[in-house]
C-alpha cells in the first residue's frame, strides 16, 4: 500500500521545486496542449474517414491529398473567419461564457491520464503525465461536473427553444449517467487501493491471472464495470446512440443551435477532446494505460506511449463504430437504461467486489443474493407496467 | 498585530489564501447582488469553487474534489433546472420586498453569527499553520481518515443521513404519483385533447370570421 502510495507521486518534485521543475512542467503542460489539440484534428478527420468507409462513401478527398488529412484544419480556419452572431434575446454574457466552460474543462480532464513511463529530462526524472494529484479520478469526475454547465447554459443564454430543450435533455442524461460511471470507477478504485490515476496504472502492470494474461482492470474485475463504464462515458459524451442531445430531425442542432463562428467552433473541440480524453480514461482505468511488454527496437521509453496511443486507438475507431451502427435511443428508453439498468447492476457488481476484497466466500452469499434482489426488482417492474397497462386499457 | 502571522506562511501558501478568499467574496456578494437566478445560480457555482480551492489549501484534496462532484456538479445544476423549467428567470423587481424588515433582521443574524465564529475561534485570526487537528499526509490518506472516522466515530450520524436520504427519495416518488392510482399521463393527454380542442375553435373562428 505504502509503495502505490510513493509511486503515485511525481518524482520531479521530490528535491523541491527550483528553475528548471517549473519550466519542465510548462514544458509539459505546452506539450500536452499541442498533443491534444493535433489529436482532435486528427480524431475529426480519423471519423469522418472512417465512417464514410462504413457507409461506402469517400468522404475528405480534397485538403492535403487523396485522403483529405488536411480537412479538419480547413474547416478549424474556415470557421474563425465566419460572422459571430450574437441572438437578440440571448443573456449575452452567459452566451459568450458557455462556450468556455465546456472546453476549458475538456482541456483539464485529459491533464490526469497517463500517457507513458518515466522520463529523465536534464537529470531531472519526471512523469509522462501531466499532473497527479492525490485525488486524480474524483478530478476527472469534477470536471464532467463542470462541462454540464457549458451545455446547460448554452442552451439556457440562447434564449430560443430547440437550445434549450436540447440542453435540458443533455443534462438530464449527463448528470444520470454520471452515477453509473462513478459505481463503476469505485470498483476499479477499490482494487488498486487509490484514487491516483497513476496508481492505478502502476497497480495493473503486474503478471495476471494464468500469468499469460496480463493484469488489466477489464479481466480482474470481470467484464461488467468495464461495459458500464463505456456506455456511461459514451452518454457522457453525448455521442451516439446518446446523442439525441443534438437530435437534428427533433431540436435542429440541440444546445448550440445559435452558435456560430469560434464559438461553436470551441464546442466542437470539446466534443471531441472529450471523445480522446474519455477514451484515454477507459485505457487508463480497464487496459493498464500505458503498460506493455518492451519489445526492443525503439528506445524504452518510447513503448509505454506506442502501447498507449494503440490502445487509445482502439477506443477511438469504437466510437466511430458505434455512430456508424447503431441507431439514436429515445428519451425514455435512455432514462430506463441509465436508472433501472447500469445502476442496479453497478452498485451489485460494486458489492460483489467489495465482498471478494474482504473474504471470498462472502462473495458466495453477495452474489445469489444479488441475482434474488435482482429478479425481486425485475419482478416488481413487471407487475407495475402491467398494471399501467390494465388502467391505460380501461 | 496576528494579521502580520498570514503572511508569516509562505508566500504560496498566502496568494492562494487570498485568491480563493477573494473568489468566494465576490462570488457570494455576486449571490446577493445578481437580479437574474440564473446568474445569482452561477455565482453560487463561483463561491463553491473557491471553497474547494481552500480545502486543497489545506491538503482536503478529497473534500476539494466532493466539493465540486456534490456541490457544483449536482446540486446547482439541479438549481439551475428548476429555475428553468419553472421559467422563473425573470428579473425581478427590486422595490417590492416581500419579507417586511428583512435588512434589520439579517444584521442581527450577521452580528449573531460573527460573535460564534469569533467565539469559536477563541479570537485567533489565521495563522497560516494547516488549522486541522491531525496532519493530513501523502496522497489518498484523505480518503483513509475520512472513511475511518465515518465508520467507526460518527458511524451512527452517518447512517443516520442516509436513512433520511432514502425516506426522502421514497416521499419524492410518492408525491409523484396520484392517490387514485391514475398514471401522470393522464394529465398529459388531457392537456393535448385540451390544445387540440383550442386549435378546431380557433380555426372555426377564423373560418367563421
Amino acid at each position: 500500500m505504502n509503495l502505490l502510495h510513493l509511486l503515485a507521486a511525481d518524482p520531479l518534485f521530490n528535491d523541491g521545486v527550483d528553475v528548471g521543475v517549473v519550466l519542465i512542467v510548462a514544458l509539459k503542460t505546452l506539450i500536452t496542449f499541442a498533443v491534444l489539440m493535433v489529436a482532435v484534428l486528427f480524431m475529426v478527420w480519423y471519423e469522418r474517414k472512417l465512417i464514410s468507409d462504413m457507409q461506402n462513401r469517400i468522404g475528405p478527398a480534397k485538403a492535403g491529398g487523396r485522403f483529405g488529412v488536411l480537412q479538419s484544419l480547413a474547416d478549424g480556419i474556415k470557421l474563425f473567419f465566419k460572422e459571430d452572431l450574437l441572438p437578440e434575446r440571448a443573456d449575452k454574457r452567459v452566451f459568450r461564457l458557455a462556450p468556455y466552460l465546456s472546453a476549458v474543462p475538456a482541456f483539464l480532464s485529459f491533464a490526469v491520464v497517463p500517457v507513458g513511463g518515466t522520463i529523465t529530462i536534464a537529470s531531472h526524472q519526471t512523469n509522462l503525465q501531466l499532473a497527479d494529484p492525490p485525488v486524480g479520478i474524483l478530478f476527472l469526475l469534477a470536471m464532467s461536473g463542470i462541462s454540464v454547465y457549458g451545455v446547460m447554459l448554452a442552451g439556457w443564454s440562447s434564449g430560443s427553444k430547440y437550445p434549450l430543450l436540447g440542453s435540458v435533455r443533455a443534462s438530464a442524461q449527463m448528470v444520470s449517467y454520471e452515477a453509473a460511471l462513478g459505481l463503476s470507477i469505485a470498483t476499479v478504485v477499490v482494487v488498486a487501493g487509490s484514487l491516483s490515476t497513476h496508481a492505478i496504472v502502476v497497480d495493473q502492470s503486474g503478471a495476471g491471472p494464468g500469468g499469460f494474461l496480463p493484469s488489466w482492470n477489464i479481466i480482474r474485475l470481470g467484464v461488467v464495470p468495464f461495459v458500464i463504464f463505456m456506455i456511461a462515458a459514451t452518454a457522457e459524451l453525448n455521442r451516439p446512440p446518446f446523442d439525441l442531445v443534438e437530435a437534428e430531425q427533433e431540436l435542429v442542432g440541440g444546445f448550440h443551435t445559435e452558435y456560430s463562428s469560434i464559438r461553436f467552433a470551441l464546442f466542437f473541440l470539446a466534443e471531441f477532446m472529450n471523445t480522446v480524453t474519455w477514451s484515454a480514461i477507459i485505457v487508463t482505468l480497464f487496459l493498464g494505460g500505458p503498460s506493455g511488454p518492451l519489445l526492443g527496437v525503439l528506445p524504452d521509453w518510447l513503448w509505454p506511449i506506442v502501447w498507449f496511443l494503440a490502445k487509445l486507438m482502439v477506443f477511438l475507431s469504437v466510437y466511430v463504430w458505434f455512430r456508424a451502427t447503431l441507431p439514436r435511443l429515445r428519451y425514455d428508453q435512455l432514462m430506463d437504461l441509465g436508472w433501472k439498468v447500469l445502476i442496479p447492476l453497478s452498485l451489485f457488481w460494486l458489492l460483489v467486489i467489495a465482498a471478494v476484497r474482504v473474504e471470498s466466500w462472502y462473495a458466495a452469499v453477495a452474489i445469489p443474493a444479488g441475482l434474488a434482489i435482482a429478479f425481486l426488482l425485475s419482478r416488481a417492474m413487471q407487475v407495475g407496467r402491467a398494471r399501467v397497462e390494465e388502467k391505460v386499457g380501461q | 498585530m496576528q494579521l502580520v502571522s498570514l503572511f508569516a506562511a509562505t508566500k504560496v501558501d498566502s496568494l492562494t489564501f487570498i485568491l480563493g478568499a477573494v473568489i468566494i467574496l465576490g462570488g457570494a456578494l455576486g449571490v446577493v447582488l445578481a437580479r437574474n437566478p440564473v446568474h445569482a445560480a452561477l455565482m453560487l457555482v463561483q463561491t463553491l469553487f473557491g471553497v474547494a480551492v481552500l480545502f486543497v489549501a489545506q491538503g482536503a484534496h478529497f473534500l476539494a474534489a466532493v466539493q465540486v462532484i456534490v456541490y457544483a456538479g449536482a446540486i446547482v445544476v439541479l438549481f439551475l433546472f428548476v429555475i428553468m423549467l419553472l421559467g422563473v428567470d425573470k428579473e425581478e423587481l427590486v422595490a417590492a420586498e416581500p419579507l417586511q424588515n428583512q435588512i434589520p433582521i439579517a444584521l442581527a443574524v450577521i452580528a449573531v453569527v460573527a460573535a460564534e465564529l469569533l467565539l469559536l475561534g477563541r479570537q485567533r485570526w489565521a495563522t497560516g499553520a494547516p488549522s486541522v487537528v491531525g496532519r493530513l499526509e501523502g496522497p489518498s490518506r484523505n480518503v483513509e481518515q475520512l472513511a475511518e472516522v465515518i465508520f467507526t466515530r460518527y458511524l451512527f450520524a452517518f447512517e443516520a443521513t442516509s436513512v433520511l436520504l432514502v425516506i426522502a427519495v421514497v416521499a419524492a416518488v410518492a408525491l409523484s404519483r396520484r392517490s387514485d392510482g391514475s398514471d401522470v399521463d393522464a394529465d398529459y393527454i388531457a392537456g393535448i385533447e385540451a390544445a387540440e380542442q383550442a386549435l378546431a375553435e380557433e380555426s372555426d373562428a377564423e373560418v367563421t370570421s
